[in-house]
């Protein structure tokens, strides 16, 4: 055990995992790099070096590097999968899924329920996303919540390196298409992270602070800042949950309804664009299922309905931070106190 | 090289039945017991079976919507695809995928689909997967004159060539995508000479005779499963009725379909030749016709007599595990 960056728990997955299985395979652009060229080779490890050295300890049968095709890689990383391979193939940024979208959304989620349950698809499409990386518009959004959307895909969204590992590690070995995202923002933190292969379950949440006052529920990025609210708001007396969905399909209702329950007040935190993102699915779950707990009206804090700017400034103040969050609780616990004084 | 006895009968079977499978789904939809739409593949038989004779279960094809003739050249069970058009819980996807989603994974049936260009890229998939498993298998993309103008069909023919997968690219040009001709369309005019492009061999075929398709197919998996990069043919053949079932075909000349049925019929020619050359003599290819129509008679009223899926099975085989279960 010892601190490890996003990078490297996300690395130690795919190589136990590929040590472990001789069928799992990773590909996608510049997965190891220098394909073809005279210069060196694994010259990238993918964009951010996260498969650095896969090609070393696999060679070129497994560690695949592609042409830019994103419709080719990610449609053969499903055909790979249903004909018997466990193929983890990396969309660099979660922005491209636009030239390839019919792989994933019509093709791997729906293979098992057209065909009768007759198809396994255990493919992963790992993915980049998140504002903060001064990348500007086409390369910066979040959109995991078009995946949610789409039954028979899961949607995985690490908040931390220890969950990068965990999760990944799970989501090589599920038997269904996952989507795996992971922050840009994020991948050079630190975090105790064991040596050895854990995988951590889907659809279950993490409560990664406790407190009676109110829930905070995030994923991703968004987690972290929600824990930094949580601590400010402690030395005002404000003690809330932090509830850590980890993965938005399946997502643990359960989790999120209990809190509710016993705090009365949601702060629902996404750094997804506002109009049908998870924050608002939350906000709905609770208005179904915990509308008699609630003490105050819901709060959602997310971007402004915009595509994520270029400028360092506009970004900044584009993405949801720990003191908006922060504010967000405030409100809602001062919306209870109001009432009282009202009454 | 002379084709045995017993194979062209087989031939001669399956695109019977495919003719009469398509023919009796022409007539039950009409009726309107078929849910949907259905794209028939009437006029096409000799492709789908000239090429599938070349292909074992270990194979894979990924076909399109017009599926139906593919399904059954690569195995796939007559009378639970007829279930599966009807929308029967027995039929071969449950009812859930219908004739658009027809597939049976365990005989190589990648699929039909719905989306035109869908099919090449998971081809490549299950010819990288032969390659990295180390396998003699092959994959066939079939892929209408449609496709082959779509980003998935030319990444793939790009994809398949640098990395030399066993994919044997099949473009079946029945001059119609949709409503729009091919000789329109496809800009260049000449499939073999875009496939070239991608550094893949690519020969021209009639595809109204079976015996140019099996050649031209026969060689050419023969070259994938010695190791070589992928192959291209591209076939030209008539479709019999309109893109979907209920399309006027107003934009076909009035009178071309009776014509091509007249004097372009693959089935015909491939009877013409068994009894002209003397392999096959015309008794044993009536009795082949009398027993494909017995088998789709009673595909057809077992189909008919079949009840619909539990109502339950709307919920089942979304996923393999959800929520919660470690792996």
């Amino acid at each position: 055990m010892s601190k490890k960056s996003f990078r490297t728990a996300l690395n130690e997955a795919m190589r136990q995992e590929m040590e472990r299985d001789a069928r799992v395979i990773v590909m996608g652009e510049d997965i190891a790099g220098g394909m073809g060229a005279k210069g060196q080779q694994d010259a990238w490890g993918d964009v951010l070096g996260a498969s650095k050295g896969l090609l070393g300890a696999f060679g070129r049968e497994r560690v695949i590097d592609t042409p830019i095709s994103e419709s080719a890689f990610i449609g053969a990383a499903a055909g790979a999968a249903v004909a018997g391979l466990r193929p983890v193939a990396q969309l660099m940024f979660v922005d491209f899924f636009g030239v390839c979208g019919d792989q994933i959304i019509n093709q791997m989620a729906k293979f098992r329920y057209m065909f009768g349950g007759k198809a396994t698809t255990p493919v992963v499409v790992r993915t980049l996303y998140g504002a903060g990386s001064r990348a500007a518009s086409q390369h910066s959004q979040c959109l995991y919540p078009v995946f949610t959307h789409i039954p028979g895909l899961k949607v995985v969204i690490p908040s931390s390196p220890y969950e990068a590992k965990g999760l990944m590690t799970q989501a090589i070995r599920d038997d269904d298409p996952v989507i795996f995202f992971e922050h840009k923002a994020m991948y050079d933190d630190l975090e105790e992270v064991p040596d050895e292969p854990y995988a951590i379950p889907f659809g279950k949440a993490k409560l990664v602070h406790s407190g009676s006052d109110a829930t905070i529920v995030a994923v991703g990025r968004m987690v972290k800042f929600s824990v930094e609210a949580a601590a400010m708001l402690e030395a005002e007396q404000i003690h809330c949950d932090v509830i850590d969905l980890r993965t938005t399909s399946p997502m643990d209702t359960g989790a999120i309804v209990r809190s509710v329950r016993k705090t009365g007040r949601l702060v629902a935190v996404d750094e997804a664009s506002p109009r049908c993102n998870i924050a608002a699915d939350v906000a709905a779950l609770v208005a179904q299922e915990a509308f008699s707990s609630l003490r105050a009206p819901v709060r959602m804090v997310a971007p402004p309905h915009t595509p994520v700017p270029f400028a360092p400034n506009l970004e900044d103040a584009y993405i949801p931070d720990a003191a908006t969050i922060a504010h967000a609780v405030k409100d809602s616990v001062a919306f209870g106190a109001k009432a009282a004084i009202a009454r | 090289m002379q084709i045995e006895k017993e194979k062209l009968m087989r031939a001669y079977h399956d695109m019977c039945a495919i003719r009469e499978f398509e023919e009796r789904v022409h007539k039950e939809f009409a009726t309107g017991q078929i849910p949907g739409f259905v794209h028939l593949y009437a006029g096409e038989e000799a492709s789908a079976v000239g090429v599938c004779m070349q292909l074992e279960d270990g194979d894979h094809i990924a076909s399109t919507h017009r599926g139906h003739g593919h399904a059954i050249a690569k195995g796939c069970d007559i009378s639970a695809m007829m279930k599966e058009i009807f929308g029967r819980g027995n039929g071969l996807c449950k009812g859930k995928g219908g004739s658009m989603h027809i597939a049976d994974i365990g005989k190589g049936m990648l699929g039909a689909n719905g989306i035109v260009g869908g099919g090449p890229p998971l081809v490549c998939g299950a010819a990288l997967a032969a390659k990295v498993m180390r396998s003699k298998a092959v994959a066939v993309a079939f892929f209408g004159d449609g496709a082959f103008n779509q980003g998935t069909t030319l990444e793939s023919m790009n994809f398949a060539s640098v990395y030399q997968l066993p994919v044997l690219f099949v473009l079946e040009d029945n001059g119609y995508a949709e409503s729009t001709a091919s000789t329109w369309s496809i800009g260049g005019h000449n499939p073999v000479r875009r496939a070239e492009g991608f550094g893949i061999p690519g020969v021209r075929i009639d595809g109204h005779d079976f015996f140019a398709v099996y050649r031209a197919a026969q060689e050419a998996v023969a070259r994938l499963r010695a190791g070589g990069g992928p192959e291209f043919i591209h076939i030209e053949f008539t479709r019999y009725f309109g893109h979907f079932e209920g399309d006027q075909m107003t934009y076909r000349p009035p009178g071309e379909v009776r014509e091509e049925r007249n004097f372009l019929d693959c089935l015909k020619f491939l009877r013409a030749r068994l009894i002209s050359s003397g392999q096959v003599d015309a008794l044993t290819l009536d009795r082949i016709e009398a027993d494909v129509a017995r088998l789709i008679d009673v595909a057809v009223a077992e189909a008919r007599a079949s009840a619909p899926p539990e109502k339950a099975e709307l919920l089942t085989d979304v996923y393999k595990t959800y929520a919660g279960e470690p792996a």
